[in-house]
């Protein structure tokens, strides 16, 4: 008898890892700091989660339609799902549906399917989508709800939650505020001195999260712990993270130390906007980031400079977000010149001289 | 995450699931029944063919050199039982082609009737060219898997006077344990084989490298080493590909092997501890390289096992004593699971370099659809020749092909390691192997095509010197006429 098997070349066995392991670690990481959001900032915080994240799986599976592909098992890999996620998280948390719904197709359409899919594209999705909202409905996207704990008196209830998300808010001054940085960059522009607009400030409620500001960035006890579980599970890789949380903070040391009337000082930094989740959450994504360990830290590097940069002197007291896509965008360059050496070659490509 | 700051020796590299312990333990079979015909491909190295100097219908003993080795790198085919030669003809080889090859057909006759060998008294006192030339002709090649004739090798040691002979004990290949069981049972046999190739290439020392999984066979080599202080015992790390021989060598001695150089010209050599074990055999006993230790194993198999095989037993034969269940076979693996070929049936014989062979069954591949890369760069930080799979494939597969050589295409080395880590399933070293192949047909066609021209050139060129030729013997033929004619017109006015 002779059967007969479809040769095919080794290796003939792998490892179990997948990409939608990968993307539901990515989410398992994700879970600590949005439930924390969840409970932050009430029912209409979950609404709009749960708005982007399913508006952004209808993108993927009408985009996967259009291109001629089965969607049920490419959705099932969770990469749309992870966009969603990431871009509920950097939204302001009472922002209202049409906000979740018109990020998720910026993200889904136009930072992804336009390039070709998943890993085609050239710029973090929730990154673009969240700077073309940004740019484009400055007001919605700069409304940040106060700290109103779930189950607690100032919470809305789930009827008002629904009017919150659908129709908006009735009373927006009573319940919303500034950003730390936002409020910081206002009163600069009034010629205050840190000293006096960080009297109401507590570092230590920012640090856990406590503090107005996107979905699920205030944290950053939370986030950095899912981070470095991720990095543990060798799932993301530490180059950029650390790179880039080192550059920032450096360079934030540096002029604090000089001038600590104009600088915020690193621990702010660390504590505020979207430092934390660009470091291991947006900028360590695989496909818009450079593929070698020295490559990476150049990225981030970057990455962190930029932050720095744009918070300190830009017009927007956030810069995560143009910093990352405006690195994206120099990946390709960075994987062109930074290359491995192969082995028995030197790094021009020549090989090795022969030495006995 | 030191690793970035501190040079590490070792680079890349997967943790594989081992699937050694199924074999590992018990020792190696010797009662697998002699088969009544065995097939003897005369390819079983890398180089020429051997030549066969046997005639169909000819008796033959045990050891009796069957085919000759021919040219500088060849080797030569024994009859590994004695009996009759049935044919010596095409039949398919032990390759994911299944494509036919020259071997012979021995039927055997059970006596198993050894040939008269010389009797050798102590081959130490032979001289270091002699002892390669028995090795040579005991047709002893590689038994690593990449089946380089021994005695060129050791003859390149030699003559570039290496200082350190490398024994390449790693076994790093999953399911694989033919080499540990050796190194447990016959620990003072190779230790002596390794001394005879020391003295073969005027070398002093020779670093045994064993990997940290094989404790046994550290123990057992390491005490059978003791009497010789040349000869270091030494541990390294459980990690695939790390009995790929360039990878042992940084190890080892912490030189890398420049490309498209020979490690001799560096001063090292590298053998596998099975080739050692044959050289012992073959310069104690004088006896050929006629069977080999093979590991049998995967899901499919109801007894894994270790055994010894003569060589062109046919592999359906062998699956029925190891009671392989052939409907569950998905794959045919000869060889280790990351590098090994598939075969497409089991109707081919074993030949030198089969070290394994694996009924794997469909649970035990990777064998998922192949999804879109997501740039994860798993495959840049497992691979050990800092190739970057990826960005390789990516041009292959829009087949710019000179893109994918500019990135390092011929200096992988096939070890598999990107397939094995890629989370998209996409089988990366299928796509440099196809690339590869595709590049050497190309630069063929190329050079045919550029032949062709030049033949063309050449024709154009010898029939313009022709119609050169002919056009200025014509002319010569008009002026000596017109010269006749001149001449005859002055005689008749003379007259």
């Amino acid at each position: 008898m002779i059967k007969r098997l479809k040769p095919r070349s080794g290796a003939h066995v792998g490892s179990n890892t997948t990409i939608s392991h990968i993307m539901w670690q990515v989410m398992l990481a994700l879970m600590p700091a949005t439930a924390f959001g969840f409970w932050c900032f009430g029912w209409p915080a979950l609404n709009l989660f749960i708005i982007t994240v399913c508006s952004a799986m209808i993108f993927e599976a009408f985009c996967l339609r259009l291109a001629g592909k089965i969607a049920i098992p490419i959705l099932m890999d969770g990469s749309a799902a992870l966009t969603g996620w990431l871009l509920a998280m950097t939204l302001p948390p009472w922002a209202p549906w049409w906000i979740g719904v018109i990020g998720s197709g910026l993200a889904i359409i136009l930072g992804k399917h336009v390039y070709g899919g998943l890993g085609q594209n050239l710029f973090n999705p929730a990154m673009l989508a969240r700077v073309a909202l940004l740019i484009s409905f400055p007001i919605e996207m700069t409304t940040w709800a106060n700290v109103s704990p779930l189950f607690f008196s100032n919470s809305p209830g789930i009827i008002e939650s629904w009017h919150i998300t659908f129709s908006g808010l009735d009373n927006i001054d009573a319940h919303t505020g500034a950003t730390t940085l936002g409020f910081i960059k206002t009163e600069f522009s009034q010629n205050k001195v840190l000293s006096n607009i960080l009297e109401d400030i507590s570092g230590f409620e920012n640090f856990i999260g406590w503090q107005r500001g996107s979905l699920g960035e205030t944290s950053t006890l939370l986030i950095g712990l899912g981070g470095i579980w991720l990095i543990r599970q060798n799932i993301i890789h530490w180059q950029i993270s650390a790179s880039l949380l080192v550059t920032a903070l450096v360079l934030a040391t540096i002029f604090h130390s000089i001038d600590s009337q104009h600088y915020i000082s690193p621990f702010l930094h660390l504590n505020s906007g979207g430092l934390m989740l660009v470091a291991f959450f947006i900028a360590t994504d695989y496909v818009t980031s450079p593929n070698t360990p020295t490559g990476q830290l150049i990225f981030g590097a970057c990455c962190g400079l930029l932050i720095f940069v744009i918070r300190t002197w830009g017009a927007y007291p956030e810069g995560a977000g143009f910093a990352v896509l405006l690195m994206n965008s120099a990946t390709p360059l960075i994987d062109y010149y930074i290359r491995p050496r192969i082995y028995g070659r030197d790094r021009n490509g020549k090989p090795l001289e022969i030495s006995k | 995450m030191l690793g970035f700051f501190t040079q590490s020796a070792i680079r890349g590299g997967i943790h594989a699931e081992q699937h050694k312990i199924e074999t590992c333990a018990a020792p190696i079979v010797r009662n697998f029944p002699l088969p009544k015909k065995l097939y003897i491909p005369l390819q079983q190295h890398v180089g020429k063919p051997a030549e066969p100097i046997i005639k169909v219908g000819e008796n033959v003993l045990k050891g009796q050199l069957l085919a000759y080795s021919q040219g500088m790198v060849s080797a030569p085919v024994h009859a590994p039982s004695s009996g009759i030669i049935l044919d010596v003809n095409d039949y398919p080889a032990p390759h994911p082609s299944a494509l036919p090859i020259r071997m012979i057909v021995l039927e055997t006759d059970n006596k198993d009737e050894w040939i008269t060998a010389a009797q050798i008294e102590d081959p130490f006192l032979l001289t270091p060219e002699d002892i390669i030339l028995r090795v040579g002709a005991a047709g002893i090649v590689g038994l690593g898997g990449a089946t380089f004739p021994t005695a060129v090798k050791l003859n390149m040691g030699r003559e570039n006077q290496i200082d350190t002979l490398i024994i390449n004990g790693a076994e790093c290949e999953p399911y694989l344990s033919c080499d540990d069981r050796l190194m447990q049972e016959h620990a003072a046999m190779i230790i002596d084989g390794v001394r005879l190739m020391l003295h073969g290439m005027n070398t002093e020392n020779a670093v045994i490298a064993i990997e940290d999984n094989k404790l046994l066979a550290f123990h057992a080599m390491q005490s059978a080493a003791t009497p010789f202080s040349s000869i270091k015992v030494i541990q390294i790390p459980t990690r695939y590909p790390m009995g790929w021989d360039r990878q042992l060598i940084r190890y080892v001695t912490g030189k890398e092997v420049p490309v498209g150089s020979r490690s001799s010209e560096i001063g090292v050599t590298i053998h596998n501890v099975g080739t050692a074990y044959s050289v012992h055999n073959a310069l104690r006993f004088g006896h050929p390289l006629l069977s080999r230790v093979i590991t049998v194993a995967g899901g499919a198999v109801k007894r894994p096992m270790n055994v010894e095989v003569p060589i062109g037993t046919l592999i359906s034969e062998l699956f029925e004593f190891c009671e392989v269940s052939v409907n569950d076979i998905a794959r045919l693996v000869m060889g280790g699971p990351m590098m090994g070929d598939s075969l497409p049936h089991t109707s081919v014989p074993t030949v030198k370099a089969t070290s394994g062979l694996l009924a794997l069954t469909q649970n035990e591949l990777k064998d998922g659809d192949e999804q879109p890369c997501i740039r994860c760069a798993s495959c840049i930080s497992v691979c050990p020749a800092g190739l970057r799979p990826l960005d390789m494939a990516n041009n292959i597969r829009i087949n710019q092909l000179d893109a994918a050589v500019d990135l390092g295409l011929k200096d992988c080395i096939s070890c598999g390691c990107c397939s094995y880590i890629c989370p998209s399933n996409i089988p990366l070293v299928q796509y440099f192997k196809y690339a590869s192949g595709e590049v050497i047909a190309r630069q063929q066609a190329q050079h045919k095509s550029e032949q062709t021209k030049r033949l063309i050139e050449s024709r154009n060129e010898r029939m313009e010197r022709i119609a050169q030729q002919q056009r200025e013997e014509e002319q010569a033929r008009l002026a000596a006429k017109a010269e006749r004619e001149r001449l005859k017109a002055e005689q008749e006015a003379l007259l």
